[in-house]
């Protein structure tokens, strides 16, 4: 016998959104965490190891939260998946179905379904404390005895009871499953022939089978059809079994609970979170409290996240230099150098940025906020084919499109949830800050209006609102474009408030960094070293002819020396396939007022829109001189522009280049992101299309407008 | 008794009513699942500043729900 099977269980957590499930994975797990996804699917499978004693461990899979196993969004459909077949390898032996104990009734609906399945389950209840606050008072003792499950207590903000609920899984008691709902004659002949057809025992399974096959992954083909067959044969009527069903359920929870629960009420007594909504959702304070939540949220973005990011950028800086300095020169260490580890740097400068950003969403999330703000937007966001539920994506995508992105999956709506993926990245994110600043500092005084306001400031803001009105009035558009497949609805639970626990709010950074660094991080590496490929390398060998033409064309400039250098590197941008490509572009880009050399800057940062800054310096042979932008901005100041011989960045060109990064869909991680979310090349490419579409035309008409 | 046919889309916040029936019935699996059953006592909580969606107090917890949505559950 091998021990290595005995000793190690699968045990899924379910339950309802809120009920603390992630609380107690985080207590059974710790770190031990890994995201992976579902075979097969694009929804985030959470896995942990736990010890539970001295010589049995158990691998606890966190699914997506459910009120019941008829799914409604992407999220609930992996519940329903996992369970449908006991054969399954991948089927977990127990389930610890997690149930709120303040909210009793409703979570019981989800544990009676999955009893009838006829899994091995322990019943854990979870916050017995705030139930006792609002005057439930559960016999935990009495609902073993009547539920016939092993039942745990616990206490998933302190951690009480997880000593136990180990114990409980250690040693698992098996019952017989119960069967809380009977379907009645009426599905009889279709449970028989579905059991038959598919050799199932359980009843349940067959009924659930009849109801859902249709969405059901992983059913083959001609499975789907023969249950097709069998729904219309039997004329079984879905819906209504289903209200059927759900209501009988209810009969039975309201009379065990009668034997089990004392129910007194507290009615006169007015709860804290009623009263909290009272101020939260507030006409005037409602609104008032989440413009300044969201105010703070972007100073604490783009004020504090500087100081980490200058340090990574400083780090990354100093760890090329040393490499450069202590490896023998060479194509590789270039490739290193300037094309991996600049590509990392381009990807770990945004961890500051986004470990605020989700360190904010999951504290307002974890305290109930993050439910009233969808409350209070709701119908703000209806007329742009989006709904509340838009909002959190919406409010991300400042930071980063890639986790704002994946935040969608929420959304039950297809309709409402492609309108937010596709109107999220006109958001301006904080990859457009750096070209944003050096651009804005190039050409507008840095002067205070009114005395305090200062100008350059209103500039930036004025990008920013830019930058949300069109991707609200694209989402305006494309709601009168979509056909709605699914109706749109807005029944959504309003979570009491709660302090949030430290510990989640932490691993929720900590993975959504890792997911980011792992998932963006691959593409923009990738992406960097073939540009450098690129920009390093052209027809013949671009190294000597650069040396001669800058020799002959600066004769005296003094050999070696570091002008020398940034003149001969300038060269060869311009002599690679690169610089190329920009002079090919050239008559396209030039109506904008760009010309070849920010043509090259174009196609670089179409990985990730910082790299137009080191583009920018190597074309214009100021070097790398690490992290001072007032080098480069001196020298595009001075650049003459051949034709007028006046300054190249004029105010038009500025801003037109200012309105280009604003709208252009400049990153292929985005891209990668939203092929990965909507299944197919379809959508990333009209997006690209559209955004780069829109790019070109209001550059077009700022540079007309300005010059 | 010949009494008018009310919804929860037509409470006053603070008033309590029990519900009766749907007449919308993909509309009814949702909240039947959300503990919003025939008998059950509701009670319009609040509104959002706009005056839509709405918060129900059911079952021991808050649901929101549009108005249009409300306006499928009918009252006794």
């Amino acid at each position: 016998m091998s021990i290595e099977k005995t000793t190690r269980l699968k045990v899924a957590l379910l339950g309802n959104p809120n009920a603390g499930k992630s609380s107690l994975f985080n207590h059974l797990t710790g770190l031990n965490q890994k995201i992976g996804n579902f075979p097969g699917v694009t929804v985030d499978k959470k896995t942990g190891t736990s010890k539970i004693s001295e010589n049995l461990y158990a691998e606890i899979i966190d699914l997506p939260g459910t009120y019941s196993l008829y799914p409604k969004s992407l999220d609930e459909q992996i519940v329903l998946d996992l369970l449908h077949s006991k054969k399954d390898p991948a089927s977990p032996d127990l389930l610890l179905v997690v149930i709120d104990a303040s909210t009793f009734k409703r979570n019981m609906l989800l544990f009676t379904q999955i009893r009838d399945l006829g899994f091995p389950v322990i019943l854990v209840l979870n916050m017995l404390d705030l139930a006792e606050q609002h005057g439930i008072k559960i016999d935990p003792l009495k609902l073993e005895k009547e539920l016939n499950v092993p039942i745990v207590a616990i206490n998933a903000r302190t951690g009480a009871g997880i000593r136990e609920l180990k114990a409980a899984i250690a040693c698992p008691v098996h019952t017989p499953p119960e069967s809380y709902y009977k379907p009645g004659p009426l599905a009889s002949g279709i449970i028989s022939e579905v059991k038959e057809s598919f050799s199932l025992e359980n009843d349940y399974q067959a009924i659930l089978l009849a109801h859902q096959y249709d969405n059901m992954r992983g059913l083959p083909q001609k499975e789907k059809e023969e249950l097709a067959r069998l729904v219309k044969k039997w004329s079984f009527d879905s819906k209504a079994f289903q209200s059927k069903e759900t209501i009988a359920r209810y009969d039975v929870i309201t009379r065990i609970l009668k034997e089990t629960v004392e129910e007194k009420s507290v009615d006169d007594k007015e709860l804290t979170s009623t009263k909290i909504d009272r101020i939260l959702t507030h006409k005037v304070f409602g609104y008032l409290i989440f413009f300044f939540i969201l105010l703070v949220l972007f100073q604490s973005i783009f004020a504090w996240a500087s100081y980490p990011m200058d340090l990574i950028d400083s780090g990354i800086a100093w760890v090329n230099g040393a490499l450069k300095q202590n490896l023998p020169g060479g194509p590789f260490t270039d490739l290193l150098t300037d094309g991996l580890i600049a590509g990392l740097g381009g990807v770990l400068i945004f961890i500051p940025q986004i470990a605020i950003l989700f360190a904010f969403i999951a504290v307002l999330e974890e305290s109930g906020y993050m439910s009233r703000v969808m409350f209070l937007m709701d119908k703000l966001m209806r007329p742009f084919g989006m709904s509340g539920r838009s909002v959190v994506p919406l409010i991300s995508g400042v930071a980063c499109a890639v986790p704002a992105i994946m935040s969608t999956r929420s959304i039950e709506n297809w309709k409402e949830r492609l309108i937010t993926i596709f109107v999220t990245p006109l958001m301006s994110c904080s990859a457009r800050i750096p070209v944003f600043t050096i651009l804005i500092a190039l050409v507008v005084p840095e002067v205070d209006l009114l005395g305090f306001i200062n100008l350059q400031g209103i500039v930036l803001m004025s990008l920013y609102l830019i930058g949300f009105l069109s991707a609200i009035i694209s989402g305006f558009v494309m709601n009168k474009i979509l056909k709605n497949k699914q109706r749109s609805f807005f029944i959504m639970e309003l979570p009491a408030y709660r302090i949030p626990r430290w510990k989640n709010v932490g691993l929720t950074i900590y993975e959504k960094v890792k997911t980011f660094v792992l998932e963006a991080g691959k593409v923009i590496v990738a992406i960097s070293i073939v540009l450098w490929v690129l920009a390093s390398y052209g027809p013949g060998d671009i190294e000597t002819k650069a040396i001669t033409e800058v020799r002959q064309e600066q004769p005296d400039l003094l050999e070696p020396s570091q002008d020398f250098e940034n003149a001969v590197a300038g060269k060869k941008l311009e002599m690679s396939y690169a610089g190329q490509f920009g002079h090919f572009i050239e008559p396209v880009i030039r109506p904008l007022g760009f010309d070849w050399k920010i043509g090259v800057a174009l196609i670089t940062s179409f990985a990730a829109r910082e790299v137009f800054i080191g583009t920018m310096s190597t074309i214009y042979s100021v070097g790398d001189s690490g992290d001072d932008d007032t080098t480069i901005r001196q020298r595009m100041k001075e650049e003459i522009n051949p034709k007028t011989g006046g300054p190249m960045y004029t105010t038009a060109l500025a801003f037109s280049l200012l309105i280009f990064y604003l709208f252009a869909m400049q990153c292929m991680s985005t891209l990668a992101i939203v092929r990965r979310e909507t299944k197919g090349w379809t959508w990333p490419i009209l997006q690209l299309v559209y955004m780069t579409g829109l790019a070109y035309g209001l550059s077009f008409i700022t540079y007309n407008i300005f010059s | 008794m010949g009494e008018p046919k009310k919804s929860i889309a037509d409470l006053k916040i603070g008033e309590k009513g029990i519900v009766c029936c749907f007449n919308d019935e993909e509309m009814s699996l949702k909240l039947l699942e959300m503990g919003c059953l025939p008998g059950c006592m509701v009670e319009l909580s609040n509104k959002a500043p706009l005056g839509d969606p709405i918060c129900i107090k059911v079952s021991g917890y808050n649901l929101s729900l549009r108005l249009e949505e409300a306006a499928t559950v009918m009252l006794r």
